[in-house]
């Protein structure tokens, strides 16, 4: 490799870094994809003059497809669907990885038929398996969060035990791999094992806990690249593959706070099924509903209002005619605020996105640390699709499920309005106690709807 | 490999990563779906490694045939995880 090209990937190395710097400041962020961007386009360019481009005519074809195929999902795709979106993007990744990682395997045992030494074949073997999980997991993730599969916890007796067994093996099979490298069934195997352990370690996992599986395989993509620039022994793609992995680890661990579970819990599955306690060995709740137009004369007499969205209000795609309600607010000289908890939504950061397509501004959008001790003097608190973010069951009932998770304290404001479908239950599948304190009232029906409506008293009234 | 270079290699593995958290802790909440899929894109840097893979001889070989699915998925992570995000982020505004 010559000395030109390592220096382009060097330059590439930190624009990268500099394009993550630039993406935390939120006027600077579109600069530093653009810086990133120029830095992934440098590193193909020095890659492509420092090779023999015989086959540059399918090279090219290849890329076309490709980039074709990432271009269109990124124009068509609707911002509630970025997180199934970026599930199978971080899944092609890791078959990318996988990809190469066997490209060299068999180039170096059929085509220039020559011994892979021990850390080669380690970087191949990694690379292989954590593609290979990166990849099932994410289709597993994908199909999960777009609903082809169902959210609920797939588990059987000795999960854990077979997923033992697989990897045991994988580590016996791997040690043949290295020492008869021509026998192809070896790596074969391996790819397989590699494929089904990705399909095991997340069909047990449920639906409400998706936000850090995301955050788990976008970790995992990055590494893959990582074992895959061991293989090639190429800086770059150890650079750029190491800020991905512990880009993706930090978002796993702020996940796993915001829920109060170890990641190990999360991994282990089945969340969520064991809901018989609770309500039960509880009173009754007896909730109270509130109509169209008292909600709107409630908030017309309010002075502070903060709305806590949830995923619900994605599905019902209500996040417009809540900018709606927020210009009859602000009109009204109404403090009008947005609560954001941390797995509000399916992915780290989902619901400000959502609210940022909506048109409003980010500045209105408070993380729960910040917004925490406004509750008590707040006049309204409305919950849109969101649910077990403002349990209140988190802080008292040390029988239940999500105790000890941190939450909005949405029950602690003079009113809180809760705009909900109907008396279901959370995503975790958790009875709700907030539902019949007494300064809880309901407004049933779809959220898009009764919004409208909501807004339209609104209109008349001013 | 010789026990140098791969000792270079792991220094610079020690040190992305440790630059990677951070400056990825820094990042705010608000951002962290375009975050997540703005590295999603840096990952693709595989289509290095696919680019490589792909390069000399004839499609003749199992090992052209794997670059050129790695090519073509690495280049799908590339371009849409940069456009998508680019997306993303020209939406948020403040006024």
């Amino acid at each position: 490799m010559s000395n030109l090209v390592q220096i382009a990937y060097l330059i590439s190395s930190i624009l990268f870094i500099i394009g993550i710097k630039f993406l935390g400041k939120t006027k600077d962020a579109r600069k530093g994809n653009v810086i990133s961007a120029v830095g992934m386009l440098l590193a193909i360019a020095a890659t492509l003059v420092n090779l023999d481009l015989a086959t540059f005519p399918e090279m090219l074809a290849a890329m076309l497809l490709g980039g074709a195929i990432g271009l269109y999902y990124a124009k068509k795709v609707e911002m509630t669907q970025i997180p199934e979106m970026v599930a199978l993007f971080n899944g092609f990744g890791g078959m990318a990885s996988l990809g190469v990682a066997l490209s060299d395997h068999f180039l170096k045992t059929q085509v220039q038929a020559v011994e892979i030494d021990t850390v080669n074949s380690v970087s191949i073997i990694a690379s292989v398996l954590i593609g290979g999980v990166t990849f099932t997991g994410s289709v597993v993730a994908w199909l999960k969060l777009n609903g082809k599969m169902s959210g609920q916890p797939i588990t059987f007796k000795g999960q854990h035990a077979l997923n033992l067994l697989l990897l045991l093996s994988f580590v016996v099979i791997a040690v043949f791999t290295h020492l008869y490298q021509a026998d192809h069934v070896y790596i074969t195997l391996l790819v397989g094992i590699s494929l089904l352990v990705g399909i095991l370690i997340v069909i047990p996992i449920g639906g409400a806990d998706m936000p850090v599986v995301i955050s788990l395989l976008n970790s995992y993509s990055g590494m893959a690249a990582c074992a895959t620039g061991f293989i090639l022994n190429n800086n770059v793609l150890i650079v750029a593959g190491s800020l991905v992995g512990a880009s993706g680890i930090i978002l796993t661990q702020i996940m796993c706070k915001a829920m109060n579970r170890s990641l190990m819990n999360v991994l282990l599955g089945g969340f969520g099924q064991t809901t018989a306690a609770g309500p039960q060995d509880g009173p009754q709740i007896v909730i109270k509903e509130v109509g169209v137009e008292e909600a709107a004369m409630l908030f017309d007499s309010a002075s502070s209002v903060i709305v806590v969205p949830g995923y619900g209000m994605a599905v019902a795609q209500a996040q417009h005619v809540i900018r709606e309600l927020m210009e009859q607010c602000e009109k009204r000289n109404i403090d009008f605020r947005f609560a954001i908890h941390p797995v509000a939504g399916r992915m780290p950061g989902h619901m400000n996105v959502l609210l940022a397509e909506a048109n409003i501004s980010y500045d209105k959008l408070i993380e729960m640390e910040a917004i925490n001790d406004d509750f008590q003097n707040t006049d309204i608190v409305f919950v849109v699709g969101a649910n077990d973010v403002v349990n209140p069951a988190a802080r008292t009932n040390p029988a239940s499920p999500i105790y000890g998770m941190p939450i909005l304290n949405a029950d602690k404001a003079r009113t809180v309005i809760v705009s909900k479908r109907s008396m279901g239950k959370g995503y975790a599948g958790i009875e709700n106690e907030l539902f019949g304190y007494p300064n809880c009232l309901m407004l049933f029906g779809d959220a898009k709807q009764t919004i409208t409506k909501v807004v339209g008293e609104m209109k008349e009234m001013s | 490999m010789d026990t140098s270079s791969l000792i270079i290699l792991i220094y610079v593995l020690v040190l992305a990563s440790y630059l990677g958290f951070e400056l990825i802790t820094k990042v705010p909440p608000t951002l962290h779906t375009p975050l997540m899929s703005g590295s999603n894109a840096i990952s693709g840097i595989t289509i290095v490694g696919a680019l490589i893979a792909t390069s000399e001889l004839g499609f003749t070989t199992l090992s052209k045939w794997m670059g050129l699915l790695a090519l073509v998925l690495a280049t799908i992570n590339v371009v849409g995880g940069y456009a998508v995000t680019d997306r993303m982020l020209k939406m948020f505004k403040k006024k």
